[in-house]
């Protein structure tokens, strides 16, 4: 254990309010599960002991879940309304999983607005602490409550402290504002749901697990929150569990999370034994002083949090949950698994940003796992037909966007790119979703197309979601990618030629990214109705639905003033702002490699080159598809094995399936007949056999006669006594 | 009357060999709390035997209290013993209208 002063800024009662950041959403989250359970009650669901199964309901879902599931289950008519329905739209994976039957929310109907009001009210303590915090000189950035002592164990106290630094500032702003949003649209989307107010329980839990994550000051804060987005994850993915596949889709989603999870665990515990606590200013305090003595270990605590940030964040070899996870409603969707959540890994990379920079081979290892899966993901979502699942594998090429810009320590450009993901793809999610709901639950674009007359708001705000997605000149997409790019660029200019492949792959899938975008809005939008207008009567979404969409929209195109190009000779808002938090790892890196800055021709050249090619390809996606589902057709037609290949990402959780999924469930099954049902119910059967055995054999001694009895509590005492004298 | 104390240590065991023998031997519940109440008084004697002797011997301060306080615990407790007893086995009378212990092997089954 390294022995320095720890770094750890001093924190104070005046600022334990920031403690109402995560505990608002998390009162809404108990107020929304008692509207639940009323509402149960109400519809005469649930009869069960109310008493005994009240308080447990709200905060910890698992069991709220369980319960629930007996409940419906035993409601005839409800069951029997939902399959009438599902016979007559299921669709193999197609399903939007919206097919409910309708019912009036009633007293459940209060939680949305709770909810909503509680993530409005934490985005207006998130504005006042970042107003705070701007007040503050740069290097004194850092609003900080006073700790709670959750568990002291004399040497190893862990305490948790609400730490709001620009980083965490930026992330509670991300998440409170966008949640709001999708808060208030959720509203409009649910409308009907049985499950109305618990739905709105589990994504304010979301909120304030979400909320502890960015703000917590220790790793283990840190890890509370990342087991709650996680458990939320799960809760909200397996929404519509009546229906089989959400709710393995959860659990698919939970396992893999768990093995990052423990990934992460492991790598704390390395912090842990090297620096004695787990704060993480003191760890990011410590690292500077450790790296020429301790490399071995920073590395290998940096590839374990690696690890756990690849489950959260859906990086290759853990991506494949996040495809599933579509089966949940669209908003979850669009909140955890496109805007927040799932950048927990980039904030936590951030966040332990002198670990990273630390280790330049572990910043390769993040390089060449982040560019493959951006190109694995958005090659995959060239040829889907599920218009969720086009964003969901172009969420993970995002993800991978990120990590690209970690990997060559552009701190800043990869918290920037989250925030821009967050606007866009939240945008885009919302926008699908209102497609979907347009269109009565429809998500095969095939089955879809000339839909902008239809639905003119929704055609207008995905346009420009999905101009920001694929990196059209001036939109906040566009500064973003093209930060990240111009680090990797500058990076394989450093030195390091390895960077210079990954600023390839960068562009490729960028170049598929502008096509997949534009393909998916021309096959949606464009071209003629390829479903039966009498029969689907589309419509465009209510003003709850839409509004938020709007405002998206404005943030979507205009995002990217937070970070100008420097080519611009405008300030980078975000990358100032957040500069307190990078400077460490930015110096290590410096340190280390030497600093070599771009030239602005260079520069230039590559915002060029940048723009020219999304132009291009947003282009070609438009022009082939905005007739119809011809090209799709002739590229099954032609190379049938690509197709498929693609069409099953690289068909790697088949892969999965097969030689771990499988070999897994034999060795389950292994353990349950020969190791259970053999040898440890052997054992216990054994145990009792011989107690029994040896009991009718005893048993003589008790015949009744008391005097023998007598006899043996006389003989016994003598021995005894014997025994004692003669010792003695 | 110079008693040796080695006297009463033998009349002790005697009658702790009556109490046991009948104990084993007879049928008779009552006469079997009888016999227990006779191997109860015979370790009283052997422990106020024991206390004459300690008080006796040479170099001794003075009498000891110790074997009295047993011996009066263990009259408490035989008293005990007796009620507890005697009430059994008058709930046993009345149910089974016998104090016979031959008939009364319930347990072993």
């Amino acid at each position: 254990m390294l022995q320095q002063a720890p770094l750890i800024p001093a924190g104070g009662a005046a600022y334990d309010w920031l403690w109402a950041i995560p505990a608002l959403p998390l009162a809404a989250s108990l107020v929304a599960g008692i509207l639940h359970f009323l509402t149960l009650r109400s519809r005469g669901v649930w009869k069960r002991k109310p008493a005994a199964h009240g308080h447990d309901a709200h905060g910890h879902g698992g069991h709220a879940h369980a319960d629930e599931g007996h409940g419906q289950a035993t409601d005839a008519h409800h069951d029997a309304h939902h399959d009438a329905h599902h016979d007559a739209h299921h669709d193999a994976d197609h399903d939007a999983g919206h097919g409910h039957a309708k019912v009036a929310a009633g007293i459940g109907g209060l939680a949305a607005p709770i909810a909503a009001l509680s993530m409005y009210a934490a985005f207006a303590l998130s504005v006042k602490a970042f107003l705070l915090l701007r007040d503050l000189p740069a290097a004194a950035r850092v609003l900080r409550s006073s700790s709670w002592d959750w568990i002291d164990t004399g040497t190893f106290p862990i305490d948790i402290a609400m730490h709001l630094d620009p980083l965490s500032s930026v992330m509670t702003l991300v998440v409170t504002g966008i949640g709001a949003l999708i808060f208030t649209y959720a509203a409009g989307y649910m409308k009907g749901d049985p499950g109305y107010a618990k739905f709105f329980s589990y994504l304010a839990l979301f909120g304030f697990a979400m909320l502890m994550l960015v703000l917590s000051s220790s790793l283990i804060g840190l890890f509370i929150g990342w087991e709650g987005v996680g458990l939320c994850s799960y809760l909200l993915i397996g929404f519509w569990y009546e229906k089989g596949w959400p709710a393995a889709a959860g659990q698919k989603a939970f396992v893999m999370n768990r093995i990052g999870d423990a990934s992460f665990l492991l790598g704390s515990f390395v912090l842990a034994q090297l620096y004695g606590s787990l704060d993480m200013a003191a760890i990011n305090a410590g690292v500077p002083g450790s790296i020429s003595s301790h490399a071995t270990e920073l590395f290998l605590a940096g590839l374990l949090l690696f690890g756990g940030a690849c489950g959260k964040s859906a990086q290759i070899p853990l991506f494949t949950w996040l495809p599933d996870a579509m089966a949940g409603p669209t908003p979850v969707s669009a909140l955890i698994h496109a805007a927040t959540m799932v950048t927990a890994g980039v904030y936590l990379v951030v966040r332990l940003n002198p670990l990273f920079a630390a280790s330049p081979t572990l910043l390769a290892i993040v390089g060449i796992v982040a560019a493959l899966t951006a190109f694995v993901a958005g090659s995959t979502a060239l040829v889907q037909r599920d218009i969720k699942k086009v964003l969901a594998y172009s969420t993970v090429s995002q993800l991978g966007y990120m990590f690209l810009g970690l990997a060559s320590g552009a701190w800043a450009a990869a918290i920037f790119h989250l925030v821009t993901h967050a606007f866009f793809k939240a945008l885009l999610f919302l926008g699908a979703g209102s497609v979907i709901h347009g269109m009565s639950d429809e998500q095969d674009m095939h089955k879809m197309g000339g839909l902008r007359r239809h639905m003119p708001v929704t055609f207008a705000t995905f346009l420009a979601g999905a101009a920001a997605l694929s990196g059209l000149p001036l939109l906040s997409g566009f500064f973003s990618k093209d930060e990240i790019l111009a680090h990797t660029f500058a990076s394989g200019q450093g030195g390091s030629p390895l960077y210079f492949a990954l600023w390839g792959v960068g562009i490729l899938t960028a170049a598929m990214t502008a096509f997949y975008t534009w393909r998916m809005v021309a096959l949606t939008f464009f071209g003629k109705e390829r479903f039966d207008p009498a029969k689907v009567h589309v419509h465009e979404s209510p003003a709850v639905m839409t509004a938020p969409l709007v405002v998206l929209a404005v943030l979507a195109v205009f995002g990217g003033v937070l970070g100008l190009p420097v080519v611009f000779h405008l300030p980078h808002l975000l990358g100032e702002w957040l500069e307190p938090v990078t400077a460490s790892g930015t110096a290590i890196l410096h340190a280390a490699h030497g600093e070599h800055a771009m030239s602005l021709l260079t520069e230039w050249l590559l915002l060029g080159l940048g723009a020219v090619i999304a132009l291009v390809f947003a282009h070609m996606g438009f022009r082939r598809y905005r007739d119809g589902i011809a090209a799709d057709v002739e590229a099954v037609a032609k190379r049938p094995r690509t197709t498929a290949f693609l069409m099953d990402a690289w068909t790697i959780d088949t892969k999965y399936t097969s030689f771990i999924v499988g070999p897994v469930k034999l060795f389950a099954f292994v353990i349950a007949v020969v190791v259970d049902a053999f040898a440890i119910d052997g054992l216990v059967n054994g145990v009792a056999a011989a107690t029994r055995g040896i009991g009718s054999r005893v048993r003589r001694m008790a015949d009744g006669s008391i005097a023998t009895y007598g006899l043996w509590m006389g003989a016994v005492t003598a021995v005894m006594a014997f025994l004692f004298l003669w010792k003695s | 009357m110079n008693v040796p104390s080695e006297h009463l240590l033998v009349l002790a065991a005697i009658l702790f060999a009556v109490g046991a023998a009948g104990f084993f031997l007879r049928r008779n519940v009552i006469v079997v709390l009888m016999c227990i109440e006779i191997m109860l008084n015979a370790a009283n004697l052997s422990f106020l035997a024991a206390s004459r002797m300690h008080a006796l011997a040479p170099g001794a301060t003075g009498p000891s209290l110790e074997g009295p306080t047993f011996a009066i615990f263990v009259i408490v407790v035989a008293a005990i013993e007796a009620a507890v007893g005697l009430a059994l086995v008058i709930a046993l009378y009345r149910n089974r209208q016998t104090v016979s212990l031959d008939a009364l092997t319930d347990l072993k089954d």
